[in-house]
């Protein structure tokens, strides 16, 4: 069909193509293209800066107060906020995870490997990285491995209490008596022993190996006791008893208190024995709050204050492998002669990545900060998935923030406009780059 | 190094190691020390490459276990207790009709808007590298400017626009959107690609008496085959791993998995028996291509990341 424009060509109008193609011809060509890209790109900006101007349905002319709005609204301008949020952390820690990653890399055999296993997060959906992270952050200790992690480091170095739901049965002589400590409220004597039941807890749910619960031995002048757990699986037995089958409490502190002060304390034996010098005859036992406290839960990773650089590092897990890539190819470009002399000159490895490897890669650093910046201002699945709703509006951003005015609730399309326009605005340095470096091509 | 333009170009291997230079005889105890540092470093990297894989583990390993035992403990059990793995979830996932449905649309969505942006941008490439018309450097710049216009931009002008035209909620709709948003990019990877292709190869062929058309399909898209398929595989990833664009214009029965599972992380919190083996066959395909076609990907991925 297009065989007609083969005929003989004026050789004045052959410039830089052979073809010497009929401009109808090239029309045809364009024509999809254009066509399709000014109804779906280029109309858009228009109709956005033009609905911006306007109130949410419409209706009315109101000039520029969407954009007042987008700094005036409560969320809007929290969205602001984080978006100015992520794209000053964001882009620099991944750029800075890629730089040290890469570095490093070149150094193993195995580099290949390891670029795929940080690269492979590229190939996946934000979707599918949220639901990740989402299970990552899950607050529940056994079932996000990040607070599993937090709280077994906790755990190693701080001391944790033991049964945190236990509590003294409606029969004992155990009261609450403040901040979570139970007290009793008969004194012990010595030769007596005291018996301490706590309920609350399921018996298959006891931490280690626990040994049936036994009545302390009277010892002399020394107070002994049990603190046991007064219940067995099927039930039956005596309540306020030591029956067979109950078992110990192991490692319950008691204390021996005398008109407010402590004066002895001690620690429960596997089969909940316990013994208090001379000193606690004729004092009350008190089971402190530290046996009871709630345990420690790590950290809300998706709460409030935390939200935001959770969503980050999520981030940074996807998009490390991206900067990792193009810094390791501008790397394998540096002349390594560079680097030996340096060495040679007795520089350290620290002052060799500073101030020679460094300098050397800065045009690609710059590539790839700005590349993570657009990408970051437009940042909305992740968030949309990961932060839960109550705290969606602390991690809002400005593209999320759009979507909520635009297609949720009562739709203020003149809001949504404003915002498409202002993250259009914040890529425009980035296209006249784009446009300048093209030209300058072209000129050489 | 710069940062669109490269990729077509330059990673002939960009997986591959680069091997230091040799390096100059040291003495013992430099040779120690660095060996030591070496050790540290070498288990860094490990430490890294661990956590980098564990959020991927957690989510296969919850996909293989049933809701009760997810709900008891934590995935990390399965090593100790292997008998916990069951297809279970995914049977009851691909169970339903809403799933599968939305597979199929992702498929429906996904193939034309990768075909037509390789089409439609592969001529208009090919028209701004080789053939002569007025403006034509104009236009290019026009293509360029638009290479980094947000996708949030047209959300609600064309779904304005795409509802006027009923076509609003429809596979048809998505598809446009991704067309429209892919052609930028994929003139000017192909266009740069294009342009590189000798001349005496085109010069020949027209000699042999071929028209546009035939040089066309029988020179300029077999050897520009390397940049379209990176060009594809981005745009098929670009496409398939989308939501916002789909949450916005797909409706009830064109919705792809992507928005199918978004709606499931909005119903109801953590019912991770869903959203576990829902990511990850949502994540397969995507994974298949990049252990696949690693060359490719990793280019074509550098170039779009623009977008």
């Amino acid at each position: 069909m297009a065989g007609g424009s083969s005929g003989p060509v004026p050789p004045a109008r052959k410039r830089k193509s052979v073809m010497g193609t009929r401009p109808w011809v090239a029309g045809l060509f364009l024509l999809p293209a254009l066509v399709l890209l000014g109804a779906l790109v280029v109309y858009p900006i228009g109709y956005s800066v033009w609905r911006s101007l306007f109130d949410a349905d419409g209706s009315s002319f109101v000039g520029m107060e969407n954009y007042g709005d987008i700094f005036t609204d409560d969320a809007t301008f929290t969205a602001v906020k984080n978006t100015a949020i992520w794209v000053a952390v964001a882009p620099a820690l991944v750029t800075g995870l890629g730089l040290i990653f890469a570095v490093l890399m070149e150094r193993v055999r195995w580099s290949t490997a390891f670029k795929m296993v940080i690269f492979m997060p590229m190939a996946i959906s934000m979707l599918a990285a949220g639901i990740i992270f989402r299970l990552v952050y899950e607050a529940d200790p056994d079932q996000g491995v990040a607070n599993a992690v937090v709280v077994g480091v906790h755990d190693t170095f701080a001391e944790s209490s033991v049964y945190p739901n236990a509590r003294p049965s409606p029969e004992s002589d155990l009261k609450a008596s403040g901040g979570g400590a139970f007290t009793t409220t008969d004194t012990v004597r010595a030769g007596v022993p005291a018996l301490l039941p706590l309920v609350g807890i399921a018996p298959n749910k006891l931490p280690g190996d626990p040994v049936d619960a036994q009545p302390a031995e009277s010892a002399g002048d020394e107070v002994s006791g049990t603190v046991w757990l007064d219940f067995r699986l099927g039930g039956g037995g005596e309540k306020g008893a030591i029956d067979a089958r109950e078992k110990g409490l192991s490692g319950i502190k008691v204390e021996a208190v005398k008109d407010g002060e402590v004066v002895a304390s001690a620690k429960a034996a596997d089969d909940g024995t316990f013994r208090l010098p001379t000193e606690a005859d004729g004092a009350q036992l008190r089971l402190p709050a530290s046996n009871f406290a709630a345990p420690y839960n790590g950290v809300d990773w998706l709460g409030p204050s935390l939200v935001t650089p959770a969503i980050i590092g999520a981030y940074a897990w996807m998009w490390a492998g991206f900067a990792m890539v193009l810094i390791a190819a501008g790397l394998a470009g540096v002349d390594r002669n560079l680097l030996e002399a340096a060495r040679v000159d007795g520089a350290n490895e620290w002052q060799v990545f500073r101030r020679v490897t460094v300098p050397l890669l800065a045009p690609v650093l710059v590539v790839v900060l700005i590349t993570l910046m657009i990408n970051v201002m437009k940042i909305f699945d992740l968030i949309f998935i990961i932060a839960p709703q109550p705290t969606q509006d602390e991690a809002n951003v400005l593209a999320l923030q759009l979507y909520n005015a635009a297609f949720t609730g009562s739709g203020d399309l003149g809001l949504g406009s404003a915002i498409g326009i202002v993250l259009l605005l914040l890529v425009l340095p980035v296209m006249i780059v784009n446009i300048r470096r093209l030209r300058r091509e072209r000129r050489r | 190094m710069t940062a669109p333009s490269v990729p077509v170009k330059e990673p002939k291997e960009p997986l591959a190691a680069a091997e230091p230079a040799g390096r100059p005889e040291r003495s013992l105890v430099s040779r120690l020390a660095s060996g030591a540092a070496g050790g540290v470093m070498r288990i860094f990297l490990i430490l890294i490459a661990l956590l980098w894989v564990t959020p991927t583990v957690g989510l296969l390993a919850s996909s293989f276990r049933d809701p009760t035992d997810i709900a008891d403990s934590g995935w990390w059990t399965v090593f100790s207790k292997p008998a916990q793995l069951t297809t279970e979830s995914y049977s009851t996932l691909l169970g339903k009709e809403e799933i599968t449905d939305s597979l199929l649309n992702t498929i429906w969505i996904t193939v034309p808007a990768t075909a037509l942006v390789i089409v439609i941008g592969a001529m208009a490439a090919y028209a701004f590298a080789w053939m002569d018309f007025k403006g034509r450097d104009w236009w290019f710049l026009v293509v360029v400017a638009l290479l980094v216009v947000p996708v949030q931009v047209a959300l609600i002008p064309l779904s304005a626009l795409f509802g006027d035209l009923g076509i609003y909620g429809s596979i048809t709709g998505v598809v446009l959107f991704h067309v429209g948003f892919g052609l930028p990019f994929a003139i000017f990877l192909l266009r740069n690609f294009f342009a590189e292709i000798p001349r005496e190869l085109l010069e020949a062929a027209r000699l042999d008496g071929a028209g546009e058309l035939r040089l066309f399909t029988t020179v300029i898209l077999p050897l520009g085959a390397p940049a379209i398929a990176s060009l594809g595989i981005f745009q098929f990833l670009w496409v398939w791993n989308d939501m916002l664009v789909a949450l916005v214009f797909s409706g009830a029965d064109s919705k792809p998995l992507t928005v199918a599972l978004t709606e499931q992380t909005r119903q109801f919190s953590g019912n991770i028996e869903t959203l576990a083996p829902g990511a990850f066959i949502s994540m397969v395909i995507p994974l298949a291509v990049f252990f696949a076609f690693q060359r490719q990907f990793v280019s074509g991925v550098m170039a779009g990341a623009v977008k």
